[in-house]
């Protein structure tokens, strides 16, 4: 019994034929079974390599390289929520912003909250300079969040 | 008189990512007419004679990279679009995506013409989800309209365009790097020669060109060469290798202004016009101390440099590595430029990628001793260390594979070298920074 429904290995599938070489949908496959599963287990690796006819060690390969995947023992929140720290945001508040936040949820960079609702992260510049301080909650950008805009936004998350 | 915006014009409009409303401003006319009247060595000599050059932070001429594919070669040759906007502070092609996709895709499918490719990879970074949705719908809408896919237009030119997303690594914004991470490695770059334009993804020739680059080639295609040239700065005649700096820019404003956004301006406008003309000032009534013009990499200028004018050769003439994204943050006086070095020393030794040792360890190094600044606890010498290290770590030197550590190390030397007393100021007195205590990060990544 593995860890990846049929119906995920058909949407996994349904790459291959995009790319010259099946290797190229390690991404997509990581992407797809992350965010179905909040993790990517040893156990799901050996299953993505069987799909494009991989050793299991060349998707830890690139997944460990990304640090963006939760592996083995680690798992996601419902929402992760990224706080910025790039220049941009750090001049307008984003340090403050970071503590403020792992203060409200009792976890740092990296944790998830007990309830598992919150992951909180910080981020390398997301691109978001025009709403500074700018956070990500799971890939979508929240601009000029105050530390009351973020309360707001976590107790809406924690529902 | 103002400039009218021509990458920018329709982002305002309402309903502007929908293929609909951009047909009805004209848009892919300029595609069909390519694809009945030119060749496609006509319009890789167009984009040539523009003198447009690469937007992502290079600057190196668009269609003389398209050039240097192989002659009759059988194919496939493959288009990758570089939509990893890492640069920190950086967020044009964002706004592009978001707002004006068929834009972008049209010259996507321009340069695919042209190159005779049959298929273009689009990498997006992750952290533009919305960017990434907005171009899903807007590629689906090509393939309904005929406009992708086999025999485009009873043409007989086929093209698919497959959306692919990163996985928040800055070094995918690396040509070679992008192209390791596209085929599902780690984003290690290559060395290089081959150029991707002779061996690049799944060992194909390949070009890989910017999203803002390739808007451009929508505009010098429509527009054409007169009007491109018409705008910016032209070649220094003192300076024979220099290709001039032509067409519209996107500048991005950022930090210490009451009015952070993306402007399309004609190359070559100053610091200071862009803060008081386009940024609404420096906030809260404050004066700049200074400001980093194109993403970190570029380094930073002193308030007395503002006259520097953002086009391909001003920033070099002020210390700084070029004009990169043409990003600018503006930082005010009352901030530590410790603070701000350390972030930026954080930053690239956060994302060095790990592969050459110089800049594996340096970045690290930087990032300790500017972290050790702040904590009221540098040395005599630290200075001149990070200089140092700074100058030894890079493409320059010739200690790495990528210019990550150059874009790691000039921000470390112009910011110490421009701002010296301050540092020297902030050692003796051993005083803690603003930040000092703040941002002890567990469960880094």
């Amino acid at each position: 019994m593995g860890v990846l429904s049929e119906s995920l290995k058909d949407r996994i599938r349904a790459y291959i034929p995009k790319y010259p070489r099946k290797q190229a949908v390690t991404l997509p496959a990581l992407h797809l079974v992350h965010d179905e599963l909040r993790t990517v287990s040893n156990e799901a690796m050996v299953e993505i390599a069987e799909i494009l006819d991989l050793h299991p060690s060349e998707v830890q390969d690139t997944m460990t390289f990304y640090a963006f995947f939760k592996g083995e023992g680690e798992k996601l929140g419902q929402t992760r929520l990224w706080v910025c720290r790039g220049l941009a945001c750090m001049l307008r508040g984003a340090y403050e912003l970071i503590e403020h936040c792992e203060k409200k949820l009792g976890v740092h960079c990296g944790q998830t909250t007990p309830d598992g609702k919150i992951t909180l992260e910080f981020a390398e510049c997301i691109g978001g300079c025009d709403g500074a301080p700018a956070c990500l909650m799971d890939d979508k950008h929240v601009m000029n969040v105050t530390p009351e805009k973020a309360d707001k936004l976590i107790g809406e998350l924690r529902q | 008189m103002p400039y009218e915006p021509v990458l920018l014009a329709r982002i305002n409009k309402p309903d502007s990512p929908k293929l609909e409303g951009y047909r009805a401003d004209g848009g892919y006319s300029t595609f069909e007419r390519a694809l009945v009247d030119l060749k496609p060595e006509q319009v890789v000599a167009q984009v040539k004679d523009s003198g447009l050059r690469g937007r992502g932070g290079a600057g190196f001429p668009c269609g003389l990279k398209w050039t240097f594919l192989p002659k009759d070669h059988p194919g496939p040759i493959y288009l990758c679009v570089n939509a990893d906007e890492s640069e920190p502070c950086t967020y044009n092609n964002r706004i592009l995506m978001e707002k004006d996709p068929h834009q972008v895709l049209e010259g996507v499918m321009l340069a695919c013409y042209a190159i005779k490719s049959r298929k273009a990879f689009f990498y997006v970074r992750y952290e533009y989800g919305d960017a990434f949705r907005t171009l899903t719908a807007a590629v689906n809408e090509l393939y309904a309209a005929g406009l992708l896919g086999e025999n485009i237009l009873g043409s007989g030119f086929n093209l698919d365009i497959v959306l692919h997303r990163g996985a928040g690594a800055y070094i995918c914004g690396e040509e070679t790097g992008l192209i390791e991470s596209l085929e599902g490695k780690r984003a290690w770059p290559r060395i290089k020669p081959p150029f991707p334009a002779i061996e690049g993804a799944f060992r194909k020739p390949t070009i890989v060109n910017n999203v803002e680059t390739l808007a451009c080639v929508t505009q010098v295609m429509k527009r054409g060469i007169d009007w491109f040239k018409s705008l910016g700065v032209p070649p220094d005649p003192k300076n024979p290798r220099d290709a001039g700096s032509y067409g519209p820019k996107l500048y991005t404003i950022a930090g210490h202004v009451n009015e952070p956004k993306c402007v399309e301006l004609p190359m070559g406008i100053t610091i200071t016009d862009l803060i008081e003309q386009h940024g609404g000032g420096v906030w809260k009534g404050r004066k700049a101390k200074a400001a980093n013009p194109g993403g970190l990499s570029m380094g930073f200028v002193r308030a007395d440099e503002f006259h520097m004018p953002l086009d391909f050769n001003g920033p070099g003439r002020f210390q700084c590595l070029g004009l990169g994204t043409a990003a600018v943050t503006v930082i005010d006086d009352q901030t530590s430029m410790v603070d701000v070095l350390h972030n930026t020393c954080q930053f690239f030794a956060h994302e060095s990628c790990g592969q050459c040792t110089p800049c594996r360890e340096g970045t690290g190094w930087m990032e300790k001793i500017t972290d050790r600044l702040r904590r009221g606890q540098g040395r005599k010498e630290d200075l001149d260390i990070l200089i140092d290290v700074a100058d030894r770590i890079g493409i320059m030197p010739g200690t790495t594979i990528c210019g990550l550590a150059d874009g790691a190390g000039w921000p470390v030397k112009t910011a110490i070298r421009k701002f010296r007393e301050e540092f020297e100021g902030a050692i003796k007195s051993g005083e803690k920074s603003k930040y000092a205590k703040t941002l002890r990060v567990v469960g880094a990544h």
